[in-house]
C-alpha cells in the first residue's frame, strides 16, 4: 500500500511541476507588462527644454520620448554628465541647479542649488563625485555623486585683491582628478580627488599666464591632453598630463593671423572635439573655417571653409564624417565633411537656431536639435536622410549615456 | 527715380549727385526708421534674440555668465542711448561684439529700453 503510494506521488510530482511551469509562462508576459521599468539605458539620452526648464528621456531604438521631468530651473547653457551605471543624469543649470534625474523610474532623484550662476560640470573617473563649474562664486564645488552632499569647495582665487575668477572647461581625468580654467585669471588649476570621498583634501596645481580670456577647454578622449581656447589672443594653451613635471605649452599660435576677424556672436564650444584619421578638427573663432591639426604635433596642417563660424565641429564615432553646426545668425545650417576628402558632402537646413548634435553610440543616427522650430531631428548618417522628428520645447543640448564610459564626458 | 540719373551737363557731378542722394536717401530712411515703432513680429524676434542669443553670454534670465548681468539694478547709471551704442559698437577687448548689420538702432534702443525696465527677463515684452 505504502509502495504504491509512493509511486503515485512520484508520478503526481513531475505532473504537478508541469502545471506550476504552465502557469509560470501563462503568468510571465503579464509580469513583464507589469514591470515596464526593466529595461537597459544604453539607448537613452536626455534632451534640455531651456525655456521651460525641464528635460524629455528619449530612447534612440524606436526613436521615441519616454518622460518629461519638470521643475529643472533656468537651463540656458545646461549640460548633463551621467553615473557610471548609466542609470542616473546628473542636470548642470545656469541658475547653479544641479539636479540628478533617475532615467529608469523618470524620477527627480535629487535636487539641490550649489551657487548663483553656473556652467557645467563633470564626473570622476570612479563616479563617486559630481564636480561644477560655477561663474558666481567663481570656483569648483565638489559633491558626494550619490547624496551630492557637499565634499570641498575651491575658490577661483587670483590677483592680489583675492579676486574670484568664472571657472570654465572643468573636466575629469584619469587618476581622479578634474582639470578646470580660470576665465579672467588666465590659469588652469588641477585637482587630484582620488581620496576626496574618503575624507581627503584636494590637492590643487596651478599652472599660470596660460593666456587672455580662456573661455572653455577640453580633454583628449584618451585623457592625455588638456587643451584651453583662448578669446583673447589666438592660439590655445596645452598641457601633456602623461608629462614627468606637466607644464602649459602653446600651440596653434597666431592662427588666422593677417586675416580679418569677424564679429564672434557666440562662442564655440570646444568639448567634443573631433578626432578623426589622426587629426584634429576644431572650430577657428571669428573664421569661417574648420580648423584641420596634427594630433601628434599640434600643427595646423590645414584649414576647411564652410558655412559659418563653426559652433559644434563633431566626429561620428568611427571618425568618417564631421558634422557642423554654426553661430547666429547662420545657426540654420548643418554640413557634414566627409573626413577621407575634407570635401563638404552634404549641407541641410533644418530651421532656424540649430544648436547641438549627438550621435548613437555607434553613429549610425544623428540626433539634432532645432530651438526655434521646437523641433529634434534624428539623421541617419549613411543615407543622410532625416528618419524622423520629436517635438521639444526650446531643445538645446541632446545628451546620450554612452557618455558614462568616456574621459572627459 | 529720375534725379538719380547722371547728368551730362554737369561735369564733374556725374557720380557725385547720386553718391550723396543715396547718403542722404539712407540717412533719412535711418532717422525715421529709429523712431518708428517697431511690429509686433519685430518685438517677438527681438525678446527671442535677447533671451536665446545674449542669453548665451548674460542668461536667459539675464542675470550674468561669461558676460556681464544685465538686470535693471545693473543698468542704472547708463541710458538707453548708451546701452543701444554698446549693443551695436560691441565692447572692444571683450566677447561682447558689434551687433550693428544685425540689428538696427532702433532695434537696439527698443532692447535697451526692455533691459532697463526688466521686461525681457519676465518675457512680457508687448
Amino acid at each position: 500500500m505504502r509502495t504504491w503510494l509512493s509511486v503515485l506521488f512520484a508520478a503526481l510530482i513531475p505532473l504537478g511541476l508541469l502545471a506550476s511551469n504552465f502557469h509560470g509562462q501563462a503568468r510571465s508576459p503579464a509580469l513583464a507588462n507589469s514591470q515596464p521599468g526593466l529595461r537597459g539605458t544604453g539607448d537613452l539620452g536626455v534632451i534640455i527644454e531651456r525655456a521651460s526648464g525641464s528635460v524629455q528621456i528619449i530612447e534612440t531604438t524606436g526613436q521615441s520620448s519616454l518622460a518629461r521631468i519638470k521643475g529643472l530651473g533656468d537651463l540656458s547653457h545646461a549640460s548633463v554628465v551621467f553615473s557610471r551605471d548609466q542609470r542616473f543624469a546628473y542636470v548642470f543649470g545656469r541658475d547653479g541647479g544641479l539636479s540628478k534625474i533617475d532615467l529608469l523610474q523618470q524620477t527627480l532623484a535629487k535636487r539641490i542649488i550649489q551657487a548663483g550662476n553656473s556652467i557645467g560640470g563633470a564626473i570622476s573617473d570612479d563616479g563617486k563625485l559630481i564636480a561644477v563649474s560655477n561663474y558666481k562664486p567663481g570656483g569648483v564645488k565638489i559633491f558626494n555623486a550619490d547624496t551630492l552632499v557637499l565634499i570641498a569647495t575651491i575658490e577661483a582665487t587670483y590677483g592680489d585683491q583675492g579676486e574670484l575668477s568664472k571657472t570654465v572647461g572643468l573636466v575629469d581625468a584619469p587618476g581622479g582628478r578634474f582639470l578646470f580654467t580660470l576665465y579672467e585669471a588666465g590659469e588652469i588649476w588641477m585637482v587630484d580627488c582620488a581620496d576626496c570621498a574618503q575624507g581627503a583634501k584636494p590637492r590643487l596645481t596651478k599652472f599660470k599666464n596660460i593666456g587672455l580670456q580662456p573661455y572653455d577647454a577640453l580633454i583628449s578622449g584618451d585623457g592625455r591632453y588638456y587643451i584651453a581656447g583662448l578669446f583673447g589672443e589666438d592660439g590655445m594653451a596645452l598641457i601633456d598630463l602623461w608629462a614627468q613635471k606637466p607644464a602649459v605649452t602653446r600651440i596653434l599660435d597666431g592662427y588666422g593671423r593677417g586675416q580679418k576677424k569677424l564679429p564672434v556672436y557666440k562662442m564655440p564650444h570646444l568639448e567634443g572635439w573631433a578626432k578623426a584619421d589622426n587629426h584634429y578638427f576644431l572650430p577657428a573663432v571669428g573664421h569661417h573655417e574648420v580648423l584641420v591639426v596634427d594630433a601628434k604635433t599640434f600643427k595646423q596642417s590645414g584649414s576647411i571653409k564652410v558655412h559659418g563660424q563653426p559652433i559644434f565641429v563633431m566626429a561620428r564615432p568611427d571618425g568618417r564624417q564631421i558634422w557642423i553646426n554654426f553661430a547666429h545668425p547662420r545657426n540654420d545650417t548643418l554640413q557634414v565633411i566627409d573626413v577621407k576628402t575634407k570635401q563638404i558632402i552634404k549641407q541641410f537646413t533644418p530651421g532656424k537656431a540649430i544648436l547641438h548634435m549627438e550621435f548613437t553610440p555607434r553613429g549610425e543616427q544623428v540626433w539634432v536639435s532645432v530651438r526655434d522650430e521646437n523641433r529634434i531631428d534624428v539623421y541617419d548618417t549613411r543615407t543622410l536622410k532625416k528618419i524622423t522628428s520629436l517635438p521639444a520645447n526650446a531643445p538645446s543640448g541632446i545628451f546620450f549615456t554612452w557618455r558614462a564610459g568616456r574621459i572627459g564626458l | 527715380m529720375t534725379f538719380l540719373r547722371p547728368s551730362i551737363t554737369a561735369n564733374g557731378s556725374a557720380i557725385l549727385v547720386p553718391a550723396l542722394a543715396f547718403v542722404v536717401v539712407v540717412f533719412t530712411f535711418n532717422l525715421v526708421m529709429a523712431f518708428v515703432p517697431l511690429s509686433a513680429q519685430r518685438k517677438n524676434e527681438l525678446t527671442n534674440l535677447v533671451r536665446q542669443d545674449c542669453g548665451s553670454c548674460h542668461g536667459m534670465t539675464m542675470q550674468g555668465g561669461l558676460g556681464k548681468p544685465l538686470l535693471p539694478e545693473n543698468l542704472i547709471e547708463s541710458t538707453p542711448e548708451e546701452l543701444a551704442e554698446i549693443i551695436l559698437a560691441g565692447v572692444p577687448g571683450t566677447p561682447m561684439p558689434p551687433w550693428r548689420g544685425l540689428l538696427a538702432r532702433g532695434d537696439a534702443l527698443w532692447i535697451a529700453a526692455q533691459l532697463k525696465t526688466g521686461r525681457i527677463k519676465r518675457g512680457n515684452t508687448q
